[in-house]
């Protein structure tokens, strides 16, 4: 009986052992080991490494949990209408993501995927005022305002920041005081303005060009 | 367990004396099991609450973006990973570890030796989940889905379960001789499967990351085997070992029995690469999941004919006992979430459903209508034995229910509705995207309704379980059950 025993141990082991090679160490192997090339027109290794900023804006992005309705990876045609949408010029390939440190390809789309929001939306200023308050760029979203990303003050007696944001009037705060980003949402803006997924010349590049509109 | 086998355990053909060393037996298993799986299953409870807060909090979020929207703690992003952590691990796995160490107790006839060891990690796991939480909130969140705890969270959760495992595998290094029982096999392969892919999944994704884009086939690959090599193996343990107990009838087929876990074994742990259908991979290693997913059937069909067939002839007991019906309930949505699963892998389909809130709406089905409605049943059937006191008010238990059932119905309904409108309207690429979100908005207020349901079926739940607890009077020796049965009517199901 205690053979019988060894039996589900064993058996319990070696069909978890199965799936652990494919399903993790393949993807090690195959998907973990890329690495930068030169571009084919300018020379310049791609896909770039992020700056500090970007890296910590990457921090802010995913301890604010932007992945839970954000999704960061582009799709063929054949499957959905990312291409259509303006969300990529071509689907995104493992290649791209090299450089990402942490992976935020996402499993949900209550919001627009953002492989390429920096081509699609480069404007900091844009950028900053959605995170203040959704409401002010794109009405009737459902994104939640990151307000505290921001500090409201006293206008000072030399006159308003330089850095402060313009808000449309029913945004702003009251008389006398002015909103200004933290560091925080700066990198954030930076780490979003760098997503360019889709836009640099990796080896499978013109293979994915091509099979993203394959139907 | 065959027919012969039963009738010997339950002592049905036994002598007087042998019935009384069985009862015995029971009462000192009982016994030595009372303290720590009463801690894993009493604060499973709270955590259950605190995860229905939570997810309340997340839910009203989606419809109305203002709602807690100035402190950074309450964010969207911060409180939909605590919701899905504090379930995952506070609710879900501490009440699995209390259930499942005290189901092989019973079934091996021995007692838990090392209760002394296994409160204190019952209670490190629990300092486990506090500071994770606590992690999630404050900004520490890990962004890898399943696994937001951040790292000095981990260890606490790791040598906790160290304990646990070490726990179980000593209950059958000393179980009386005899045959091994289908609850057996589930419950102690899943305390191997949960560590073996918590450590590694951990160890890949947030302690020494892999490059990033090997990371989202190993997270897939982790959250879908929490699911389904953890949470799947000690719930339908339980239902093998309820549904046949409160019945008095053994279970259809022994041979099915072992024919679904093998299958279940080996095409379950393949599953989780169909979450990247569509995204930067190759072919074949999502294909792999898909191929997998569709052969669940094979798993899924033998426990449906087993559970269910088991069953016919014995429905109106649904009427009386409360944890059959928590269990029944629990099996049915087993079936239905599974085939469902095998359906939404298929690339086709996938395409739709995927990145839209039906897939939220076939998460809750899995987590909560199939794993949590069998242990809230397990767990009333459990607490009785243990404090050996009854629990004090049947209407609590039917408030629970009914609370949990339409709760649940509701949120998935409609939100399976809403997500299917969303996954078919992203699909045309003439709809722009915000008539989409502002399409989903009565679904995701219809989720809120549902949710709210659920959460005081769970305040119905923890009122009655300290209620129990702290109230000693002796509230005499027959069951709380739905319905007093009529005269002739024996079978003492609880």
């Amino acid at each position: 009986m205690s053979n019988r025993f060894r039996f589900i141990l064993i058996g319990s082991i070696l069909t978890f052992a199965s799936a652990f090679g494919g399903l993790v160490l393949l993807p090690v192997w195959g998907l973990g080991n890329f690495e930068q090339v030169p571009d084919p027109e300018t020379g310049e290794m791609i896909p770039p490494l992020l700056t500090n900023q970007e890296q910590r804006g990457l921090q802010v992005y995913v301890k604010n949990g932007c992945i839970y309705c954000h999704s960061q990876q582009v799709h063929p045609e054949r499957a959905r209408t990312d291409l259509a949408r303006g969300w990529g010029s071509r689907r995104t390939v493992a290649h791209d993501y090299m450089n990402q440190g942490r992976a935020q390809l996402g499993t949900m789309r209550t919001g627009p995927d953002l492989s390429n929001i920096g081509v699609r939306n480069p404007s900091l200023t844009w950028h900053l005022l959605h995170l203040y308050d959704p409401q002010t760029t794109s009405p009737g979203s459902i994104m939640p305002p990151f307000r505290f990303l921001f500090e409201e003050q006293e206008i000072g007696e030399a006159g308003p920041s330089p850095d402060a944001l313009s808000i449309p009037a029913g945004f702003a705060p009251p008389e006398g005081r002015e909103v200004v980003p933290t560091a925080e949402v700066l990198d954030l803006v930076a780490y979003l303005q760098s997503l360019r997924l889709s836009e640099y010349e990796v080896p499978e590049a013109a293979a994915a060009r091509i099979e993203s509109v394959i139907e | 367990m065959t027919a012969s086998d039963f009738t010997k355990t339950e002592g049905l053909s036994a002598s007087p004396a042998e019935q009384r060393e069985m009862l015995q037996r029971r009462l000192e298993i009982d016994r030595a099991a009372r303290w720590p799986v009463g801690i894993f299953l009493g604060s499973s409870i709270l955590w259950l609450v605190l995860g229905s807060l939570l997810a309340l909090a997340a839910s009203i979020k989606m419809h109305d973006p203002e709602f807690l929207a100035n402190n950074p703690w309450l964010t969207f992003g911060r409180v939909r990973p605590a919701h899905l952590n504090v379930v995952a691990y506070g609710w879900l796995s501490t009440a699995g570890i209390g259930i499942g160490l005290w189901i092989l107790s019973r079934l091996c006839g021995v007692a838990i030796e090392e209760y002394r060891s296994l409160a204190l990690a019952a209670l490190l796991w629990n300092v486990g989940n506090v500071v994770g939480t606590w992690g999630i909130l404050r900004g520490d969140s890990t962004a890898v889905e399943w696994l937001e705890y951040p790292t000095y969270a981990a260890p606490f959760l790791l040598i906790s379960f160290a304990f646990v495992t070490m726990t179980a595998f000593s209950i059958m290094r000393r179980r009386r001789p005899g045959h091994i029982y289908i609850s057996q096999f589930y419950i102690m392969a899943g305390f191997i499967w949960l560590p073996a892919l918590f450590f590694t999944a951990h160890g890949l994704l947030v302690l020494f990351p892999v490059q990033a884009p090997a990371q989202p086939p190993i997270n897939w690959w982790y959250a879908h085997n929490v699911l389904g090599l953890w949470f799947t193996p000690i719930a339908l343990g339980a239902v093998y070992y309820l549904i046949p107990k409160i019945i008095g009838k053994p279970i259809h087929s022994y041979y099915l029995s072992i024919i679904g876990f093998w299958s279940l074994a080996f095409f379950y742990a393949w599953n989780g690469m169909h979450h990247l259908i569509g995204g930067p991979y190759p072919a074949f290693l999502i294909t792999a999941s898909v191929v997998a997913s569709v052969m669940m059937f094979i798993p899924v069909v033998t426990v449906a004919i087993n559970h269910h067939f088991t069953m016919i002839g014995h429905f109106k007991d649904l009427k009386y006992s409360p944890t059959l019906r928590f269990v029944v309930f629990g099996a049915m949505s087993y079936t239905l979430v599974s085939f469902q699963g095998s359906l939404s892998a298929i690339r086709e389909l996938n395409y739709i459903t995927h990145f839209t809130h039906y897939t939220i709406a076939h998460a809750h089905l899995g987590a909560y209508a199939f794993a949590s409605m069998v242990f809230f049943g397990a767990i009333y059937y459990i607490m009785p034995r243990l404090l050996e006191r009854e629990w004090p008010s049947r209407g609590l238990i039917r408030m629970h229910f009914w609370g949990s059932a339409i709760g649940i119905t509701i949120y998935f309904v409609m939100l399976s509705r809403g997500g299917l409108l969303q996954g078919i309207e992203l699909n045309l690429k003439e709809t722009p995207f915000m008539e989409i979100v502002e399409a989903t908005i009565p679904y995701l207020k219809w989720r809120s309704v549902g949710g709210s349901l659920m959460t005081i079926g769970h305040l119905a739940f923890m009122v009655s379980f300290v209620w129990m607890v702290i109230d000693r009077r002796n509230r005499g020796s027959e069951p709380t059950l739905f319905a007093n049965r009529k005269p002739g009517e024996t079978k003492s199901a609880s």
